[in-house]
């Protein structure tokens, strides 16, 4: 082969990289191992992660739930776990039917009229949003409470830099942790959207209803963000508060932490603004003979068709973790989204009364909460994690400074329905002990 | 064989104009709506917004496609077709008629002028399907 393209030895192919970049020694790999002897290796080193084994409180956007075991087997089944993007009806009637279910149980959970087939996360969605708030409204400001999850604001920023739209962040309120009542007044007659998250990122949950007023009374749209969607259970939906439209991230919905990803993006609106939708969308037709079928929709918004004038560069959607969400909520069913969000808000409330009764220990917020809230601890916040966490186990929450950085004592706690009562008392006990 | 009055003022992007006063009505020809097929939907700006003469003032989405309709004439909106949002289908039955689009009043008139008379378009579509 290498003599009809003229060539004497395979080193010849490596001409173009320069003599000193080349590695001129076999590459330092250790000797091949059995399947046993690998398996062991793994185990041995896998023992070694010891954090994965801690007691965990952390939330902050990425959420520790149980996971029925049918959101597994349903996922990997082959059908479901090969399938390419439908855009044959004929042959993808499955697919289509779970993300036309997915997204009616999105509706019903955020009170929106329609949802799209999914985005890649809660806070690329955020961005969505914003952008269709500009092609919505024609205006180009947005203003957005900082109480909103801070990486999901650099996402925001990200997207609408060079688009021509100016974000405005309105600082909290230091009292409540809520949004402030600066961002009502912030909002005027050249505001496209207002963005609040609820629970926000703090945990407290917002007065949706007040900003939607804000908001609609200078035909401003109301962007609603939500990182913990198991808060849907329980809470008044985004949409029956005013909201026009509805992000979340999904990942609560039997998806597992996996290290940040892959998430799915919940995104919601008003039926009206339908055409303005990013991504894909599955509608549902008759055929010739009368009988109900399921087909991609109101494709020209899309890349594919549009071009550039496309409402998104979104071509996609995350199909097989929508499914896993569409799966978990049929399993879960109306009463157990509600169970668990139930439970999540006890045990939160629960783990906030044994923490504010320590000595040293202080809650800085006064606005409602759902499952996650902000400890005021008596010295600095990241010293004090880490100890709990070598010695005993445990981690005891985020640390705030990283994304407010005058907030050195504060962390922010979350608990759910997996965190028992003896998980809970022994992060209060250990929390007491590591600063005693 | 497409119906094209010989009353109206025609661009090369298959508008029309009918000129009342010092205001252009605009809608897409006869031989536009049936290239482009069934119209589902039409996007249409807000009474009040200005366009420069060939600038995008909106877009007619046909089950297949997306395509954007210029003003061949500057000025304000004075008055859309706000029935089209309901019955887009108006575009295809009579686009020279209850279809029309758009009102412009219009701030130099002298650019009708410059646009194809019927004539002018009929030979200038013969020529674009050949």
């Amino acid at each position: 082969m290498l003599g009809s393209i003229g060539l004497t030895s395979a080193e010849q192919l490596f001409d173009s990289i320069p003599s000193e970049l080349r590695l001129k020694a076999p590459l330092n790999t250790p000797a091949a191992l059995s399947e046993i002897e690998l398996l062991a290796r793994f185990e041995e080193m896998a023992s070694r992660n010891a954090g994965a084994n801690r007691i965990s409180f952390l939330g902050a956007g990425a959420y520790s739930h149980y996971i029925p075991t049918i959101v597994d087997h349903i996922l990997t089944r082959s059908e479901f776990f090969t399938a390419y993007t439908p855009y044959q009806p004929e042959i993808s009637q499955g697919t289509l039917q779970t993300i036309f279910e997915f997204q009616t149980l999105v509706c019903q959970l955020t009170g929106m009229e329609v949802a799209n087939a999914s985005m890649y996360d809660g806070s690329t969605a955020l961005a969505e949003a914003v952008l269709m708030a500009e092609r919505v409204t024609k205006r180009f400001k947005v203003v957005a409470s900082t109480a909103v999850h801070p990486q999901y604001l650099d996402v925001v920023r990200t997207y609408v830099q060079h688009a021509g739209i100016d974000l405005e962040l309105i600082s909290f309120n230091e009292q409540s942790g809520q949004a402030a009542a600066e961002l009502t007044e912030s909002i005027n007659e050249q505001t496209a959207a207002v963005v609040v998250q609820s629970p926000n990122f703090f945990g407290c949950i917002e007065d949706l209803a007040s900003f939607a007023n804000a908001a609609h009374a200078k035909g401003a749209l109301l962007i609603v963000a939500v990182t913990e969607a198991i808060s849907l259970g329980l809470l008044k939906s985004p949409g029956a508060c005013g909201a026009d439209i509805v992000v979340a991230e999904g990942q609560s919905f039997g998806v597992p932490l996996s290290f940040g990803g892959p998430y799915v993006g919940l995104f919601a609106t008003k039926e009206k603004y339908a055409r303005q939708i990013p991504g894909r969308l599955v509608g549902e037709a008759y055929d010739k003979q009368g009988r109900r079928g399921f087909v991609l929709t109101l494709a020209t918004r899309e890349q594919h068709i549009r071009r550039e004038k496309a409402t998104s560069n979104i071509c996609t959607n995350e199909g097989l973790i929508a499914l896993a969400a569409t799966v978990y909520l049929e399993t879960m069913g109306r009463r157990g989204m509600q169970e668990v969000a139930e439970q999540c808000l006890q045990k939160a409330a629960y783990a906030a009364r044994k923490i504010q009764a320590l000595s040293g220990f202080s809650l800085p917020f006064s606005g409602p909460r759902f499952n996650e809230f902000v400890v005021r601890g008596p010295s600095n916040a990241q010293e004090l994690l880490s100890r709990l966490g070598i010695e005993k186990g445990i981690e005891g929450g985020l640390p705030l400074a990283q994304f407010f950085p005058e907030r050195v004592n504060d962390f922010l706690v979350c608990v759910t329905e997996i965190n028992t009562r003896e998980q809970i008392d022994s992060l209060a006990d250990g929390l007491a002990a590591v600063t005693r | 064989m497409a119906n094209v009055p010989e009353d109206l003022h025609y661009s090369k992007d298959h508008e029309w104009v009918r000129v009342e006063g010092n205001e252009a009505v605009i809608g897409i020809t006869d031989y536009a709506q049936n290239s482009l097929g069934d119209v589902v939907y039409v996007e249409l700006p807000k009474p009040g917004e200005q366009f420069a003469a060939n600038e995008s003032f909106g877009s007619v989405e046909s089950v297949k496609a997306v395509s954007e309709v210029f003003t061949p004439v500057t000025g304000e909106v004075t008055k859309i077709n706000e029935s089209l949002a309901d019955e887009p289908e108006k575009v295809n039955a009579d686009p020279y008629g209850d279809g029309w689009m758009i009102r412009i009043r219009m701030s130099s008139s002298g650019e009708v002028d410059s646009l194809l008379t019927a004539a002018e378009y009929e030979d200038f579509t013969k020529a674009e399907s050949e």
